[in-house]
Parts: structure tokens; C-alpha cells; sequence
């Protein structure tokens, strides 16, 4: 069964004038979001995004930007009482 | 080399180095790609929680069977689980084992934090001496390093082309056969039940210090038999953490909803339903009904940082639409209880 959060949330942004078709972002997504099509990245299910920033981080081309982050509701928790950025990656975060 | 003799000389702690390979460089210690048992005891131990935070491995260049100048180079964190993941299965596989200096986290958490980085993996390069052990150009990197890697920025620092691999280790055999391929289901990561299964006791140890804290205290005012709150009368609000923690996770993807919040809230309510049938009191289930679900929200909305699929978008929103929500429940509940005891 496939996992799904919330709909229409993630800052995931994708300008296919700038794409040359290198398939990376399509590669390194986790939770396929691009596929090749016609020689260019297109976004097939964008809710599907966890904002992991890989594929942004792998384009050559910066065609695509997102807001990396990490999906913790404990991490944002502290983070705001402590007013620092901790990440929560107590080892079970990012699962094994 | 001084790193890789350094390793020598402690063999006795390193049991999975199993002897040494002559390069152009010198020696490097060649690793087992076979388990122990003290590798899946420690293995566990580390899962429960027990000096979690001394599983390491030395980084560096290690060899795998018999490795030659053209043999595939595997980069990976110096997290031992992940390292014993790889060398697992890198069995009959002659590769070169590159490992970075990760602090001993894992490889999706490390490239999420900035360790597992294009400037760590030109450092290990140029210490390992790795341009001089093989011939040709190419890294072998497990996909979700691609977090912290760009591949663009790699062959521009290093000269080296980064190949990302499956998300899983296992898979590698299979990608390897498949002329470095990986399938779309290789590029996917999962969240089945097992995968949830084997979070669960890490989520029940992390409260577990604060619950016996809570009930020191309530046995203290046992004690001075203060009988206000007694451990008993604390049982069902345990049940409801235990609803947010093991339930939730378990029966994650049957729970309607998206929000985790919600999910948690659900099946706290549906908890709080049952214990309703033992009670009399129509205060109490009122009482129950404020704060069982929202108690069981709470636990399944902090269960987003162990999923592999949630947004930081997705948990904003959700903070901010539920945690309001779960903070007036629980202020009314605990307000009625406290009303309830006293009159």
C-alpha cells in the first residue's frame, strides 16, 4: 500500500525550460516524482514529494528548488522551544 | 599507510577485517563479507538502544574479496549498520569499500546534515590515495546519499563520475547483474510493516525514561498517601501513549487520514470508546474522551520523524492546524479532572 501525506503542501519547483533531460533528478528521487518524458523531466505525482532536495541538489541546470528539510514534527517541536535548528536524528528518524 | 595500520594493530577489535591486500599504495585491510554473530548481537544491542552512540567504523579504502585496479569502488557512511549492510551483500562481489566519516550516522540522515558531502568524499579520496588503486573514474554511492551529493559537483571536484546505486544494499547483486541499473522499484524507498516494526521498540525505550520518571513521582505520592493520582488511575493514559507508539505505526497506512494526528486520534477515540463500557461516570468519559485521544495523536503526530515519506511542508502544516488542537483538549480535560477530584 502506498503512503501519502498531505496534498498540495510541498515547495517542490520544477521550470522545464531549463531542463536538458540528464534524468538525474528522476534517478536519485526516492519517491518517484519525475519521469523522463519526450527528452524532458516532467513532475508525475507531486504530493508524493518528501522534500528530501536531492533532485535540486543534483541538477546541473537548477531547473528544479525545493525546501529541503527533514519531515520530524519532534525536530520542529524543540526547534521552536529552543528557538535553534535541531534536527531530530535520534537514530530512528531516517529509518535504519 | 598510517590509517590502515593503525587498523592492524587493533585487529582484535576490528573482527571483520580478515586480512590485508597489497596495492599500489601499500596494504589495505581486506573485510569479511560474512557476519558474526557478535556483528548481529551488537547489531541488536545498538538497536535496543544500548551505546548507541560508539557504532563505528574507521573510514577509509577496504577491499572485498580480491579487488583489482578495475574494480568497482562502493562509497558508504561509517555507520556499522549500514557498513554491514553493504559488505553483507558485496559477498563474492571483488570491490573497493570506500567509507566516509559520517560521525557514525547513516547514510540518508549524515547527507541530510551535511556529513556525507562532496567535500568528505574528496577528502577520503585524496587520503586513500584512491586515483592511484584503480584505473578507472567511477563511484558506486547508495541513492539517498544523493540528499547531500550532486553528482555535477562531484566530477568537478574529484574528476570521479558518481553512480547512484539502489536505496538498499541487498539490491546491489541484482543492479550489478542488471548492468548497473537500477529498477524504478530499486529507486523507491519503502515503509512496510517491518520496516515500521523494527521502529517500534526504539519509540517505546525513548519514553520510557520520562514514564519512569511519572511514576517514581505518583508512587511518592502513594506514599505520602496523597491517593489524588495513583499509579492505577494512570493506566489508561499509558494505553493511550501506547496507541500513539505501536498501534499508529503498525496500522499506518489502514488508519484513514492523512494527517498522523488525525490517525492517532482515531484510534485513541476508538480506545477511549472501549474503556467507556467500564465506566459509570459520564465526568470520566468526558474525561477520557478530552484527553485519550489527544495524548494518542501527540505520540502517532512525532511518529512523522521516523517515517520515510512525510514533508517538513506537511508536518508544519499539521503542527499548526493540530498541536492547537491537542493542547486545548488535553487543558480541558485535565481542568474537568482536576474539577471532578475536587467536588
Amino acid at each position: 500500500m502506498e503512503h501519502r501525506y498531505l496534498r498540495n503542501v510541498v515547495t517542490l519547483r520544477y521550470e522545464l525550460e531549463k531542463c536538458t533531460g540528464c534524468g538525474l533528478c528522476e534517478e536519485v528521487c526516492p519517491r518517484a516524482v519525475f519521469r523522463l518524458h519526450e527528452g524532458k523531466a516532467t513532475i508525475i505525482d507531486r504530493d508524493l514529494c518528501m522534500e528530501c532536495g536531492a533532485c535540486s541538489r543534483n541538477c546541473a541546470l537548477n531547473a528544479i528548488s525545493v525546501r529541503a528539510g527533514v519531515g520530524c514534527a519532534w525536530a520542529v517541536l524543540t526547534s521552536k522551544l529552543r528557538r535553534n535548528q535541531q534536527s531530530c536524528c535520534s537514530e530512528p528518524c531516517c529509518g535504519g | 599507510m598510517k590509517e590502515s595500520k593503525s587498523i592492524f594493530n587493533r585487529k582484535e577489535s576490528f573482527r571483520w577485517i580478515s586480512r590485508s591486500i597489497e596495492t599500489a599504495v601499500g596494504s589495505l585491510p581486506q573485510i569479511s563479507s560474512k557476519l558474526s554473530l557478535k556483528d548481529l548481537f551488537d547489531s541488536f544491542k545498538f538497536r535496543l538502544g544500548i551505546g548507541r552512540m560508539k557504532y563505528t567504523v574507521p573510514p577509509g579504502l577496504y577491499g572485498v574479496g580480491k579487488p583489482n585496479p578495475e574494480s568497482p569502488v562502493f562509497v558508504s557512511a561509517n555507520f556499522k549498520l549500514s557498513f554491514d549492510k553493504l559488505r553483507k551483500s558485496l559477498k563474492e562481489i571483488d570491490s573497493w569499500l570506500l567509507v566516509l566519516d559520517t560521525k557514525g550516522i547513516n547514510v540518508w540522515c549524515s547527507a541530510a546534515k551535511g556529513s556525507f558531502s562532496e567535500e568528505e568524499l574528496k577528502r577520503q579520496i585524496l587520503k586513500t590515495k584512491l586515483t592511484e588503486i584503480v584505473s578507472h573514474r567511477t563511484l558506486i554511492l547508495p541513492q539517498l546519499a544523493a540528499v547531500g551529493i550532486s553528482a555535477p559537483k562531484v566530477m568537478k571536484l574529484t574528476g570521479f563520475k558518481a553512480i547512484f546505486g539502489p536505496v538498499r544494499a541487498s539490491q546491489i547483486p541484482e543492479y550489478l547483474k542488471a548492468g548497473m541499473k537500477a529498477s524504478s522499484k530499486m529507486r523507491l524507498v519503502r515503509f512496510n510493516l517491518l520496516d515500521r516494526l523494527v521502529l517500534i521498540p526504539v519509540e517505546i525505550l525513548n519514553i520510557l525514561k520520562p514514564l519512569l520518571l511519572l511514576f517514581g513521582v505518583l508512587f511518592l505520592l502513594g506514599f505520602f498517601k496523597l491517593k489524588i493520582l495513583s499509579l492505577r488511575a494512570f493506566f489508561p493514559y499509558l494505553g493511550a501513549i501506547l496507541v500513539g507508539i505501536v498501534l499508529v505505526p503498525l496500522f499506518l497506512p489502514w488508519i484513514p487520514g492523512r494527517y498522523f494526528s488525525l490517525k492517532g486520534w482515531l484510534l485513541g477515540a476508538l480506545y477511549a470508546l472501549g474503556l467507556s463500557f467500564y465506566q459509570k461516570s459520564l465526568t470520566q468519559i468526558l474525561i477520557y474522551f478530552l484527553l485519550l485521544p489527544s495524548i494518542s495523536a501527540f505520540f502517532a503526530l512525532n511518529f512523522t520523524g521516523s517515517s520515510t515519506y512525510t514533508s517538513l511542508s506537511g508536518v508544519l502544516k499539521e503542527i499548526r492546524i493540530s498541536f492547537p488542537l491537542i493542547i486545548i483538549s488535553l487543558s480541558l480535560g485535565l481542568i474537568l479532572a482536576v474539577f471532578s477530584l475536587l467536588f
